[in-house]
């Protein structure tokens, strides 16, 4: 007999109980269904943490002051004000850090900006032109700041895009007049949207100014910063940014020991990781629980099996009596074994389906559903099913003609 | 090819029930040649069933030997038997086992699908099979839909399509109303006259008395037709 003759007979078996069929998988089918949705919840959340860290700019390190360990007590992250425009200027000379291309020092406040009628409360950033490179900032309008709007004092700003939507609705912003802390700026460009407008924290309402404008007219600082953003040459280049810009910060500080840094450096793979790692550790823990519901679900369909089994001596032992090889009866309920696993698995994956496309209506979280990881619990469905048949199935190859023919 | 279809020489079987040993053959010596037709009887407990058992390959011998159609089936395994009883045996039983999920031409195929023949040549040859024993008009009928005579009917043809050297039938008529066991009972006479081997295994005399030949079981021995003990001769 072939291979799909004996998977024919089997799926006819699973057909004619159709019901008992259905309420067999539903352990595997919640299962893998609970595990495809729980993963993919922790990797949709993942990508977005993800997202938006990138969306802060390409081989980026941004260091903050602060953070330090000074006599046991450990100052709360950019609490501290020990970051200074000196040192933004020191990390920004090649022959001090060669790996660092571009350093883009910040002072950020929040301030109320006024157009009109309209006022609305954004964060000023005191930046230099720079910081449109560092960030990979596009522009939607008009143009960034120059080293003359620096130089010349020059009353201008930079919208972020949702700013600017907020002030001017739809009219365009670029030349339009607001006030911020009663000194009139002239906007001379808009930032397009960063892509990671969901966040909190938007990267898209901001007012972005020359930093020795602001600290005349607005109040920032003009020596003390609340971040310098540097960007690396490459992004191989990545680590010995890191590296001089630790050791030159040390040395300018004073300070000896790494341990006693009064700044620090994060780069974006250190926050994705410490934003990703936890996800990583509930996405474990919870597909591990739902992954208790599959093992649940093989012993039903094992159960099922055993019953079947019970209840189709006769046709065993008549099955063997016309010349059915042992093998055959065995690889007759494997099958049957492994489509009920197999049908759970794709119920399962169209439950999961349907999650995937409700969940992130209901709970704003998205839902990342791979075909590898799809793929892989179609397998592992199978495979249950399999496992679950392996006992049933050797039973049944086992049982004696006779014995199987004169049972009533 | 040998004459005798079946030949069981001292063939002993001991069922072991914990320590104690049941002896339920006790040295049977018999021949049945080809085209014979033959009725074992006997009471219930005298052997009877193991008898059909072993000369049907669905168990095994203690000590003696059993040549079927020629080849010693003694010394195989389950493996092996499941291809002797596919190709040299064909069953009748006493409650039809048709598949109840399968249509008549289903049912008959069977034995041809662990044969390994090609599907157009199965259907073909079940339904001339269905033919031969007068259902060619009810090869899609599934079982719960034929008579009890029909089902057995089917189970004739199911036991015919292998095309086996011995027809082997366990109390054939022992579910069917008088009718049927009559209708039956043509049908099996039919097959002998056609010249195949017939082993049927009854209780009833009505049964017994169509076959050629007599043989009974008493106490694990099987004895002639005119009660004589049988011996390595043939009766």
């Amino acid at each position: 007999m072939k291979v799909w003759e004996t998977l024919a007979v089997a799926a006819g078996a699973v057909r004619l109980n159709r019901v008992r069929s259905l309420l067999t998988v539903l352990g595997i089918m919640i299962g893998i269904a609970s595990v495809s949705l729980t993963v993919g919840l922790g990797q949709g959340a993942q990508n977005q943490v993800r997202e938006q860290i990138n969306a802060l700019g390409s081989n980026l390190l941004i260091v903050s002051p602060g953070s330090s360990t000074s006599g046991g007590v450990r100052g709360g992250f950019g609490s501290a004000t020990t970051l200074a425009r000196a040192d933004a200027e020191a990390l920004a000379d090649p022959s001090v850090a060669p790996s660092i291309g571009a350093v883009a020092p910040v002072a950020t406040m929040q301030q109320v900006i006024t157009y009109g009628e309209q006022t609305w409360t954004s964060s000023v950033v005191a930046a230099t032109p720079d910081w449109q490179t560092v960030r990979s900032r596009t522009l939607a309008g008009g143009r960034f700041l120059t080293d003359a709007d620096l130089a010349d004092l020059g009353k201008v700003v930079v919208l972020g895009s949702s700013t600017a939507e907020e002030l001017l609705g739809g009219r365009n912003p670029v030349g339009a007049e607001v006030q911020i802390n009663a000194t009139t700026f002239t906007v001379i460009g808009v930032l397009g949207a960063s892509g990671s407008s969901s966040s909190a924290t938007s990267d898209d309402d901001v007012v972005i100014m020359p930093w020795t404008t602001a600290s005349t007219t607005v109040g920032t600082s003009a020596t003390t910063l609340s971040s310098i953003y540097l960007q690396a040459t490459d992004s191989g280049a990545l680590s010995a940014a890191y590296q001089q810009a630790d050791s030159a910060l040390l040395t300018l500080h004073g300070i000896s020991s790494s341990d006693d840094a009064d700044f620090t450096i994060t780069s974006q793979e250190s926050i994705v990781e410490a934003a990703t790692a936890t996800d990583r550790t509930l996405t474990v823990l919870l597909g591990g629980i739902a992954g208790i519901s599959l093992l649940v679900g093989g012993i039903g369909v094992m159960n099922i099996m055993l019953v079947s089994v019970s209840e189709r001596i006769r046709e065993i032992g008549l099955r063997k009596a016309l010349g059915a090889a042992p093998r055959l009866i065995r690889r007759q309920f494997l099958m049957e074994a492994g489509i009920l696993g197999l049908a759970g698995g794709i119920l399962g994956l169209g439950i999961a389906a349907l999650g995937a496309w409700l969940l992130p209506k209901l709970i704003s979280q998205p839902v990342t559903m791979s075909l590898w990881a799809s793929a892989g619990a179609l397998v592992v469905a199978v495979g249950i099913g399999l496992i679950a048949g392996v006992y049933p199935a050797t039973r049944a190859a086992r049982l004696a003609p006779i014995d199987a023919l004169r049972r009533e | 090819m040998s004459e005798l279809v079946v030949d069981l020489s001292e063939v002993c079987k001991t069922y072991r029930n914990g320590t104690l040993e049941v002896p339920a053959l006790r040295g049977v010596t018999l021949g049945v040649r080809r085209g014979e037709y033959v009725a074992i009887m006997g009471p219930s407990g005298s052997g009877k069933s193991t008898l059909m058992n072993i000369l049907g390959c669905l168990d095994t011998i203690t000590s003696g030997r059993y040549l079927l159609d020629g080849e010693d089936v003694a010394e195989l395994d389950e493996e092996e038997l499941s291809v002797i009883r596919n190709q040299r045996i064909g069953f009748i039983f006493q409650q039809f086992n048709l598949l109840p999920a399968l249509s008549a031409w289903r049912n008959v195929e069977l034995p041809l699908c662990y044969a390994g023949v090609s599907r157009a040549e199965r259907k073909q040859r079940a339904i001339q099979s269905l033919e031969r024993v007068g259902l060619g008009s009810r090869i899609g009928h599934r079982p719960g839909e034929l008579s009890g005579g029909q089902q057995q009917r089917v189970a004739v043809a199911r036991a015919l399509v292998g095309d086996p050297a011995l027809i082997l039938a366990d109390e054939p008529t022992g579910n069917l109303d008088s009718v049927s066991t009559a209708d039956v009972l043509a049908l099996i006479d039919e097959l002998h006259a056609a010249g195949r081997t017939i082993i049927v295994i009854t209780h009833e005399a009505e049964v017994a008395d169509r076959a050629e030949r007599i043989v009974h079981v008493r106490d694990g021995l099987v004895y002639d037709d005119a009660g004589v003990l049988a011996s390595g001769a043939l009766a």
